[in-house]
């Protein structure tokens, strides 16, 4: 979660100028060289030879280039459930299982086994249906998607075809500042249930881009790799966007948004890493003003949203260099791999004219039946979104950098407007959060859930301060022991005698105790040496053990300093 | 009562005579002397069961074909693990046509199965080695599975009992799958009594299977009178409507008669008969044809080789799936997965697999009309009596027109049971033939009424195939 929390897609304009890519990789050369010999020669093997080319030139063209097209992304998003048991039968799901011990006959596809729907999975695809704003099919159906592979122990998929329980709708979200920022909306084509695959187990480096087709033997392949079937059955939610985006960081931030909306619907981890949410991408390019679409490329292999981010800026780079040098005809529909080593994508099949996964319906699932009542209760059941919920932060008068940090994760959001209905200041709940709490948790590597101090707390805590019980200076002390250790700001002033001194009369005294106890200071502040003062305030506020009022001090002690001793 | 069977007694009833293909099915090696007398009627304390039907005692061998002769399922079938619990004994596993897919048996994975009343004879299919375990006395009842007449049919050419639930009726865990949206369970008894028995037993709601329905199962058994306390006219008032599409041309005339005669002797027990028609009947086997092959193109696409079964050895994964199922599959079997995933593809879905879609909308619209005027509908279970052994073999037309009688009923969902109601010329004494009586969706008790009526009542009929030398009549 704290990753997520401080997740913040970094921009590498160098990708698009090879001798700054070279220099990166020479970074991770570096790092690589102690573990392995070996991948280091392969890594050296593959370095273009292009690097040779004067980056300075390089750099303008591509940028020249670049700007006389336009790129259409559209983007396929599989959403795994996080539902207990998987999609058509009992069996549970634990990412990291050993493989093979989350099966069934069902799962396994074994003869006479037969699919029964987890009702969960219609309740989160109506859910996210509903979040996206789309049309929900009150009769839909499953549809079988037949492919022939290892992973697939039936033969075939069980998915939605032209039925999706859900179409249309749309993805609102704002940019990261540090991009530009600005409102986007964009379309979200269906959403459709389906399951999951099984895993092919590639032992050593497998080489993920080598298709099983091309192994000399499948025994071999085999004794290799193994097919793990733990995930066979998960149920996933699809989710196609229409063809809107136009840039690496916007397709980057639409998968950003669907993994907070699922988030927020706690349909879904939505970890990337996991493979709970996967993104495959689809770019092509077409000179700006020309209406009709370029060739489609897929990448797939992305595991973050910073590799959605560079993946196409650099496929949009390629593209574009191969239609400035009269070679677009060498972009071909084809599926590309995203290598993060390398930072580039590759061949990894051409598409041989349409598949056809002959899909007809289910016939051993009835259809998918919602009453109106059932997706009426669901809506009313539904959290704020994270679109709501910036725009009503956006009200409260927060900066659109307040808003996203505060809305980007759902339980730093959760926890922000705890703070607030505990009556604390908007704008300073704020900054403690985006502050101190923020750093600590970063030095910390937790999460906000993890933190010892409550909402209440610390809306206490600003009210301390707010009301002059205590100092801005020991409420940022108290603050820490209060995220490790917890308890309460009132016990903890009490217990350390922490409020503030306000009292005139006591500061006054203890202004007069530093003063005599510093003539010769005191003699050269007289003597024209003004800036003494601070050196004089420093000590009273020493004495005060911090606790004097810093106006109070600073005016009783001009008094008395000026005055008459 | 009986309150001990002795199987090998049963099992040995059928002699092997000639050729060694004659054995119905595989004998259970912990078949044992039954001494439990809790499963439901007396008689029905031993049954065979079709191969396709899942249950985890059968060894390697034992099971389905070819490409799964290796393999030994870990489960049992909803409906086996039913009767098991209420403390029958399963004795074996019958014959059949590899995946269920066939007329005669002939397109098994292991041996031919003849006709007990003639040797020479096919016992139907694909459920024969069960039709034929039941005629040949060997076990009491037998489970096979109805696709498009798989119970039905043998059932009329072996002279016993078959009884097509209803869609639904039966859970299909643990059957391999045929075409799912046609394929049910059903029964096998030498009586109407046994057979509704042994439904009754299997039928109701299972959590395994989304298609079996929640509807409440009534007492199936409570319909048994014995024929000395029947009226003189017990189904007095009941509308039968004989299907007139099914005594046209085309039909045997041996077999018109026999139904004619049994249409005639429900008259006389009160029924008031008329003939209907039902237009669309003709379009129900290619509709049948095409939505079973389809559906089987991708049923049967688990069959792969990777995690069970054959496994082709091969350099590469196009060939390791192309010839672990070359090898696996019968040809049969084959002929029906190129069928149906030519039905599928791309272009040609929408002239073949929707429009056969439709079809079968219009044929389940037909039928309900047709019930809604009368109670049964009655037809002959099959165009003619058993065949010849090799007679259709190489004419897989010819074959697939002797489901005419039955596929109709399947790609409307009802149930139906066929009991023998006469003969027709051939073999030592005559052929059976088999009355097929329809009925509406769920009312399957009404079937086992009519049926046991019918067949207490039925006089100059002997049932039991001529070389069955120990057994006279019902007592066994």
């Amino acid at each position: 979660m704290a990753s997520t929390l401080f997740r913040t897609i970094q921009i590498h304009p160098f990708l698009l100028y090879p001798t700054a890519l070279f220099s990166r990789r020479n970074g991770v050369l570096y790092c690589t060289m102690k573990s392995s010999q070996t991948q280091t020669a392969t890594q050296e093997k593959q370095q273009p030879p292009k690097v040779k080319v004067p980056q300075h030139a390089l750099k303008k063209t591509v940028d020249k280039i670049t700007r006389d097209y336009e790129a259409i992304i559209g983007i396929e998003t599989h959403v795994q459930l996080s539902t207990l048991t998987k999609a058509f039968c009992s069996c549970p799901y634990n990412y990291g299982s050993q493989p093979n011990t989350n099966i069934c006959p069902i799962c396994m596809g074994l003869p006479g086994a037969l699919p029964v729907l987890n009702s969960k999975v219609i309740e989160f695809a109506v859910k996210l249906g509903l979040a996206l704003n789309c049309k929900l099919s009150l009769n839909s159906k499953f549809d079988r998607k037949q492919y022939f592979y290892p992973d697939l122990p039936k033969g075939y998929q069980i998915s939605q075809f032209d039925i999706p329980i859900a179409t249309g709708g749309y993805v609102d979200l704002d940019l990261p500042l540090e991009f530009g920022g600005g409102h986007r909306k964009f379309g979200t084509t269906r959403v459709h249930m389906e399951e999951d695959a099984g895993k092919l187990l590639h032992s050593g480096n497998g080489d993920y881009s080598q298709e099983i087709t091309s192994l000399t033997s499948i025994y071999s392949y085999f004794s290799k790799h193994t097919v793990d079937l733990n995930r066979a059955g998960v149920p996933l939610l699809e989710i196609v966007s229409e063809p809107d985006m136009r840039t690496g960081i916007e397709a980057a931030e639409y998968a950003a948004e669907l993994q907070r909306v699922v988030r927020y619907l706690g349909i879904s981890n939505g970890n990337m890493q996991e493979g709970s949410l996967r993104c495959d991408v689809n770019v092509s390019i077409r000179p700006v003003g020309q209406s009709e679409f370029g060739t489609k490329v897929e990448i797939k292999n992305l595991n973050s949203f910073s590799s959605i981010n560079r993946a196409i800026d650099f496929e949009i780079s390629r593209q574009a260099l191969l239609h400035s040098q009269g070679q677009s005809d060498q972009i071909v529909q084809e599926t590309r791999l995203w290598e993060e080593g390398a930072q580039k994508t590759v061949t990894m099949r051409k598409k041989e004219g349409l598949s056809d996964y002959r899909y007809f319906p289910e016939p051993d699932l009835p259809e998918v039946i919602l009453t109106q009542e059932y997706v009426d209760s669901i809506s009313n059941s539904l959290p704020e979104l994270p679109e709501a919920k910036r725009r009503r932060y956006e009200k409260m008068g927060l900066s659109m950098q307040d808003v996203l940090f505060l809305a980007n994760d759902m339980n730093v959001a959760e926890y922000f407007d705890e703070t607030l209905s505990s009556g604390a200041d908007i704008k300073l709940a704020a900054n403690w959060i985006m502050g101190d709490i923020a750093a600590y948790m970063k030095n910390e590597k937790l999460s906000i859930n993890d933190i010892k101090l409550t909402p209440q707390e610390l809306a206490e805590l600003i009210a301390s301060i707010k009301s002059g019980t205590i100092s801005g200076k020991i409420g940022k002390e108290i603050l820490s022991e209060l995220l490790a250790k917890g308890g309460t700001v009132k016990g903890l002033i009490e217990e350390k005698d922490l409020i503030q001194i306000a009292d005139p009369v006591e500061i006054g005294k203890m202004i007069d105790k530093v003063i005599s106890e510093n003539p010769k200071q005191l003699e050269q502040y007289r003597s024209g040496k003004t800036k003494l003062q601070g050196f004089f305030a420093g000590q009273v506020m020493k004495l005060s053990k911090g606790k004097a009022n810093p106006g109070l001090l600073n005016k009783i002690l001009l008094e008395k300093l000026n005055g008459q001793s | 009562m009986l309150s001990t069977i002795q199987p090998p007694r049963y099992l040995s009833r059928f002699p092997l005579r000639g050729r060694t293909k004659s054995r119905p099915f595989h004998i259970l090696s912990s078949a044992q002397p039954v001494t439990k007398t809790s499963f439901a009627a007396d008689q029905s304390q031993i049954l065979s069961i079709r191969y396709s039907l899942l249950n985890r005692h059968l060894s390697a061998v034992e099971l389905t074909h070819s490409y799964l002769n290796r393999y030994r399922p870990p489960f049992d079938a909803t409906a086996v693990k039913r009767l098991k619990d209420l403390g029958a004994i399963v004795v074996g596993k019958t014959n059949l046509d590899e995946f269920g897919m066939g007329s005669t048996t002939e397109a098994s994975a292991f041996k031919v199965t003849a006709n007990p009343w003639d040797l020479s004879r096919v016992p139907g299919g694909s459920s024969g080695g069960s039709a034929a375990s039941v005629s040949a006395r060997q076990c009491v009842v037998s489970l096979g599975s109805d696709t498009g007449g798989s119970v039905r049919q043998p059932a009329s050419f072996c002279g016993v009992v078959g009884l097509k639930p209803t869609y639904g009726r039966v859970s299909r865990f643990g059957l391999m799958a045929y075409a799912s949206s046609l394929d049910v369970i059903g029964c096998f008894g030498s009586s109407v009594a046994d057979t509704g028995i042994l439904l009754h037993a299997i039928s109701g709601h299972d959590s395994l299977d989304a298609t079996s329905s929640k509807r409440e199962v009534p007492d199936f058994t409570s319909q048994f009178t014995s024929a000395s306390s029947l009226k003189s006219r017990p189904l007095e008032g009941l509308r039968v409507g004989l299907i007139r599409e099914t005594v046209d041309a085309g039909v045997d005339s041996g077999v018109k008669s026999a139904i004619q005669g049994a249409a005639a002797h429900l008259e006389q027990l009160g029924c008031v008969l008329k003939e209907v028609s039902l237009p669309s009947f003709s379009l129900g086997l290619p509709a049948y044809y095409i939505l079973a092959s389809s559906e089987s193109s991708s049923n049967l696409s688990r069959y792969d080789g990777v995690r069970y079964g054959n496994q082709a050895s091969s350099d590469e994964l196009n060939a390791l799936y192309e010839e672990s199922r070359a090898k696996g599959f019968g040809s049969e079997v084959k002929m029906r997965i190129l069928m149906g995933t030519y039905a599928l593809s791309a272009g040609y879905y929408d002239a073949y697999y929707k429009r056969a879609q439709q079809v079968r909308t219009i044929i389940r619209k037909s039928f309900k009309a047709a019930l809604d005027e009368n109670d049964i509908l009655i037809s002959p279970a099959a165009p003619s009596a058993a065949y010849k052994i090799g007679e259709k073999k190489n004419d897989p037309l010819a074959m697939y027109a002797g489901d005419i009688m039955t596929v109709n009923v399947n790609l409307a969902g009802l149930p139906a049971l066929v009991l023998p109601c006469g003969f027709v010329e051939g073999g030592a004494v005559g052929l059976p033939v088999g009355l097929q009586i329809i009925g509406a969706a769920f009312d399957e008790e009404k079937l086992v009424k009519v049926g046991h009526i019918f067949e207490q009542t039925l006089e100059g009929y002997n049932f039991v195939p001529p070389l069955i030398t120990d057994v006279g009549g019902a007592s066994a």
